[in-house]
């Protein structure tokens, strides 16, 4: 069945490759932002409702204005409001931030829904893509390299914040709010207003990572946007060690893995399809596995982080 | 609506004194009117399945003397048979239409036989007669509309591969997959339809996915069979593909890539329910139709479809209209080079066979397990 | 800088008016645990109230229907209590690992293995009598997903991975396992537009209490919370796992094997999950398809959380969530208010009974005479 164009078994790598550029995008956003929060000693579970809120309300404000970059900053403004929230709760005395997480995952997908009910038919404009893969005449790579603006934007930004983490001040006041209250304090810093930033921060980002979703790529919003991506990133800022570059690479990873089951369809093998769609959440849980262990679990932990504890 | 709520503020005011919990039947106030209740599966608005059957209750509220309560979002565990039970009891429903597959049986069935004064009617059911009388099955032969656009479809593909992104591969997928296909090979007979089945109804990533996978392939019309088209025809639209829409009309979605596409005509169809039920005719318990009965249509034409397909269209969906042409006529094999309709054997759309399908016909790329 | 509302109020005499009489001042601490989550529930349904007013909707309606659709009739009670029964049981899930300091939020996943194994179970056995069969079923519902959660905790104890991530990600695995069985290797050939496995056979369904269509699951689910209850606070056992989550440290210095409490509570609580599953395919459904994924298990994890994680506390909210479940059908029918509001509403409550977590203690009127 060859044609002009057909590149034969050559198709799932390549379409593994846009996968891991297209599906990465929203993973890569959440997991840097929640690296920082964790970083900052708290835990946010609830970013998949973070990242459902800047969905909806990215394509809103996009659908309003006519103009998609008004919606990814709307967006990211809706996640520095829920992560405002989340730190504004959890820095009352006595409160479990685990269950704060999982409280506002539930509160921020049910305010979507709600507030997203009308959004569901209309078309808004969508982000633009780059083509990077000018060079080539095969359509296939072509339109794997064909890459949003956002996801270089994420690509660029996990370096940058390794950078922050390591030489400026401000990565150096965050990481000892995470590694010892009492030093931060004796520092004459105020634990909760740092996490608070920290938290606003992570939650902007995976606002921006929610916008994607809606904005780009499927580039609409419904219900089924987010199938647990949220949550399957702070997964990843685990197994990624608290480091923005293995972030970087798990989510690319993460992004393959999920692209696997349909490329290997499009080739004619499609035993075992949902298999295939676990493979992700496989994939994820298998690589923790290999890397934690009892002695060394957290090695690299923040010292405050909840679940250390 | 707003008589409803100062009736039901009076109301609180006056028991609250007496304590409230009473409940009132509050349909019997308006004698005249019967209430019909639709139950959805997903939200109303989702360019798909379920806009389809609200599209069709929408057409009943325009009806005189007819009421109709919609409650959407219902899965199909036991809630439906309470918001089926909710309806009957606060709201006064008679004929209820539970719109989901999967609230047939046990469902369905179950409060059919504890109301059998009522009148269920579910879409896509397999009545028997082992089931209750006062429970019906519709469906339409929306392959025949998937059958007239695969012809235009077949027509448009300027690279002879068709791609579909479809949920699971049960037979009403199977059997739309194989019209679409039937009908692209009148207009190219070495045509192929690549399949990719997300696993699920409404995966708006995976059918993402499965779109570009299929583009990829080098397929350059797509169709789908999923809740919700709107991801696939959008995705498909802007990698330069033409698509062939599905449930209810999308064209507005991709303008300049919709070719055409296999829609539900379920607001003929629930007024003439309507219609026989509140005149005391019995509503056939296994009811079932295509392009003739007036149950499905198919939309209209995209500007960039040629004079040629039309024709070809058009005639074919006139044969089919008039109800003397058969879409599974043999010889027919499956993509495995199996026989499975043999040449003399002619199985028209009410042929119970076709609702068992279980096989691809040839020319399909793809698996059903 | 902790706020004392004991000291203005004291200022204007009222104190001496809103202070205990001494036989409740001796149930003053206690009476904690009841009155906050008491004010965080009635403070989020007011809030709930302003919410649904700002898109021109009356409040009250909305506390009528809310009132009519989960308690006003006896069909609204009913509808009530069917669907707390499997909440008890997913709730008990995440309460049970909670005593050991775990946070589990994998019930969804074993409900699915639950209900897969019941189902098994009843297919291979169809020459038994209902009874047996039954039995069978809750058996291997039990034991499928206490195993699924029991890997979690393993994990956890013997790899040090994440339990909470761990077992959401077991989650979604458990989902594929159910549609690549269902639609596969146990599918029956007869189910065609929609893949199920066989049905286990009208004589094994379990049926309803007598005069009520509620069936009893729920009353098993009562049983098994009413015994964890027992276990965690009136066993060794059950002190030493509380022990162990107060702090894994001295608990492992006492001397306490701190592994088989990990893996046999996490087994209990999978086994609770299990057993909804298995009661969801005896039921209600009869047999094993995708219909199982409903959301109980999350709906579990939010129940256990509102209820401080205590055993018997799960029982009245999970009936107090299955009746805002209940009545999120006649809001939509009555206030055009879409499905997602209940949605909303859950999360507000959960919200606010979390933050008014940091109200414990703080109030001198609770505090007894010697304040």
């Amino acid at each position: 069945m060859t044609g002009p164009g057909d590149i034969g078994l050559w198709t799932i790598p390549v379409a593994v490759l846009g996968g891991a550029v297209r599906v990465s995008t929203p993973f890569l956003f959440v997991s840097l932002g929640e690296c920082i929060t964790e970083r900052s000693g708290r835990i946010n579970l609830g970013l998949e409702g973070t990242l459902v809120m800047g969905a909806m309300a990215g394509y809103g404000i996009s659908y309003l204005t006519g103009s998609p970059w008004l919606g990814v900053l709307a967006a990211g403004i809706t996640g520095v409001g829920m992560g405002a929230l989340h730190a504004g709760i959890c820095g009352l005395p006595r409160v479990n931030d685990i269950a704060v997480g999982i409280a506002l995952m539930l509160f921020g997908v049910g305010l979507a829904f709600f507030l997203g009910k009308p959004l569901i038919e209309p078309t808004a404009p969508r982000l633009p893509s780059i083509d990077l893969g000018w060079w080539t005449d095969i359509p296939q790579l072509h339109a794997a390299l064909r890459i949003n603006v956002l996801f270089l934007i994420g690509v660029a930004l996990a370096p940058v914040l390794v950078w922050a983490l390591r030489t400026t001040r401000w990565g150096l006041i965050i990481r000892t709010a995470g590694e010892s209250a009492d030093a931060a304090l004796s520092m004459g810093y105020s634990v909760n207003l740092i996490r608070l930033r920290a938290t606003m921060f992570g939650g902007f980002l995976a606002g921006i990572g929610g916008s994607f979703l809606s904005l780009y790529y499927p580039g609409s919003w419904n219900e089924g946007l987010s199938s647990g991506q949220g949550i399957t990133a702070v997964a990843l800022v685990i197994f990624a060690r608290w480091n923005p570059m293995l972030c970087l690479g798990a989510s690319i990873l993460f992004g393959g893995a999920a692209a696997l089951g349909p490329a290997l369809q499009s080739v004619g093998y499609s035993h075992g399809y949902h298999l295939f769609n676990a493979a992700p959440y496989i994939l994820t849980l298998l690589i923790m596995i290999a890397t934690c262990s009892p002695k060394r679990t957290l090695i690299g932990a923040p010292a405050e982080l909840s679940i250390t504890r | 609506m707003n008589f409803d709520n100062i009736s039901r503020r009076h109301l609180l005011l006056g028991t609250a004194a007496l304590g409230l919990g009473a409940t009132l039947p509050l349909g019997s106030a308006r004698a005249a009117t019967t209430t019909i209740g639709f139950i959805y599966v997903g939200s109303r608005d989702d360019y798909g399945y379920n806009q389809a059957h609200a599209a069709g209750a929408a057409a009943l509220k325009k009806m005189a003397g007819i009421k109709v309560v919609e409650e959407e979002k219902v899965p199909e565990t036991d809630a439906v048979e309470k918001t089926m039970e909710s309806m009957i009891n606060l709201d006064g429903a008679t004929l209820l239409f539970p719109t989901s597959f999967g609230y047939y049986n046990p469902h369905m069935l179950k409060m059919a036989v504890k109301f059998p004064k009522l009148r269920f009617e579910h879409c896509g059911g397999l009545w028997s007669e082992k089931d209750p009388k006062n429970a019906g099955s519709y469906f339409g032969y929306i392959d025949e509309s998937q059958y007239v656009a695969g012809v235009i479809a077949g027509h448009m593909s300027k690279s002879g591969k068709l791609g579909f992104v479809a949920a699971k591969p049960i037979p009403q997928v199977l059997r739309n997959i194989n019209a679409w296909t039937l009908g692209a090979k009148l207009a190219n007979p070495n045509i192929t339809t690549q399949v990719i089945f997300t696993g699920d109804w409404s995966m708006p990533v995976k059918e993402a996915e499965a779109t570009n996978s299929l583009i990829d392939q080098g397929v350059d019309v797509i169709t789908c069979h999923v809740d919700g088209p709107k991801t696939v025809v959008e995705n498909a639209a802007r990698r330069g593909a033409m698509v062939t829409g599905y449930h209810v009309n999308q064209a507005v979605l991709a303008p300049k890539a919709y070719l055409t596409g296999a829609e539900w005509n379920w607001e003929v169809l629930y007024p003439r329910f309507a219609k026989m039920f509140t005149s005391g005719e019995t509503i056939p318990n296994f009811y079932r139709g295509g392009l003739k009965e007036e149950i499905v249509k198919v939309s209209p034409y995209g500007a960039m479809v040629p004079e040629a397909a039309r024709k070809q269209a058009d005639d074919v969906k006139a044969k089919l209209t008039a109800g003397n042409y058969v879409i599974f006529k043999g010889p027919i094999a499956d993509n495995k080079g199996k026989v499975v309709i043999a040449a003399n054997v002619s199985r028209g759309q009410t042929d119970p066979e076709l609702e068992k399908m279980d096989y691809l016909v040839e020319g399909v790329v793809g698996a059903t397990s | 800088m902790k706020a004392d509302v004991g000291k203005p109020l004291a200022a204007f005499g009222v104190g001496e008016l809103l202070r205990l009489p001494p036989f409740g001042q001796k149930f003053g601490g206690a009476a904690e645990y009841v009155v906050i989550p008491a004010l965080a529930l009635f403070g989020s349904m007011v809030l709930f109230g302003i919410f649904v007013a700002l898109f021109g909707k009356s409040p009250l309606d909305l506390y009528f229907y809310m009132y009519q659709g989960a308690f006003g009739t006896w069909f609204s009670c009913q509808n009530t209590l069917t669907r707390a029964a499997p909440l008890i049981l997913t709730a008990l899930c995440t309460a049970l690992p909670a005593q050991l300091g775990m946070v589990i939020i994998g019930g969804e996943g074993a409900l699915l293995i639950g209900a897969l194994a019941a189902t098994g179970a009843a297919l291979v056995l169809p020459w038994a009598p209902p009874l047996a069969v039954d039995v069978a079923m809750a058996i291997a519902g039990m034991a499928g997903g206490g195993l699924w959660i029991m890997l979690s905790g393993a994990l956890r104890h013997y790899r040090g991975v994440n339990e909470t991530i761990s077992s959401l990600l077991l989650v979604y695995i458990a989902l594929a396992i159910l549609n690549f069985l269902v639609e596969g290797p146990m599918r029956d050939p007869t189910s065609l537009n929609k893949p199920s496995t066989r049905e286990i056979g009208a004589a094994n369904m379990i049926g309803s209490i007598p005069g009520t269509d509620v069936h009893w699951g729920f009353v098993f689910g009562i049983i098994a919370a009413v015994l964890s209850y027992i276990l965690i606070y009136h066993t060794v056992f059950g002190f030493a796992a509380r022990v162990a989550g107060g702090n894994i440290r001295a608990a492992k210095v006492v001397g306490l094997s701190v592994g088989k409490l990990i893996l046999i509570i996490c087994f209990l609580a999978g086994a609770a999950a299990g057993l909804a599953g298995m009661f969801e395919v005896a039921a209600v459904q009869g047999r094993a398809n995708a219909n199982l994924a409903a959301g109980y298990g999350f709906a579990g994890i939010l129940v256990a959380f509102l209820a401080r994680q205590n055993p018997l506390a799960v029982i009245p909210v999970a009936i107090l969530l299955g009746g805002i479940n209940a009545s999120g059908g006649l809001l939509q029918r009555r206030l055009d208010l879409p499905d997602a509001s209940v949605l909303v509403l859950q999360g507000m409550i959960f919200v606010m009974v979390l933050a008014s977590d940091t109200l414990y203690g703080r109030w001198s009127i609770f505090k007894g005479k010697a304040s």
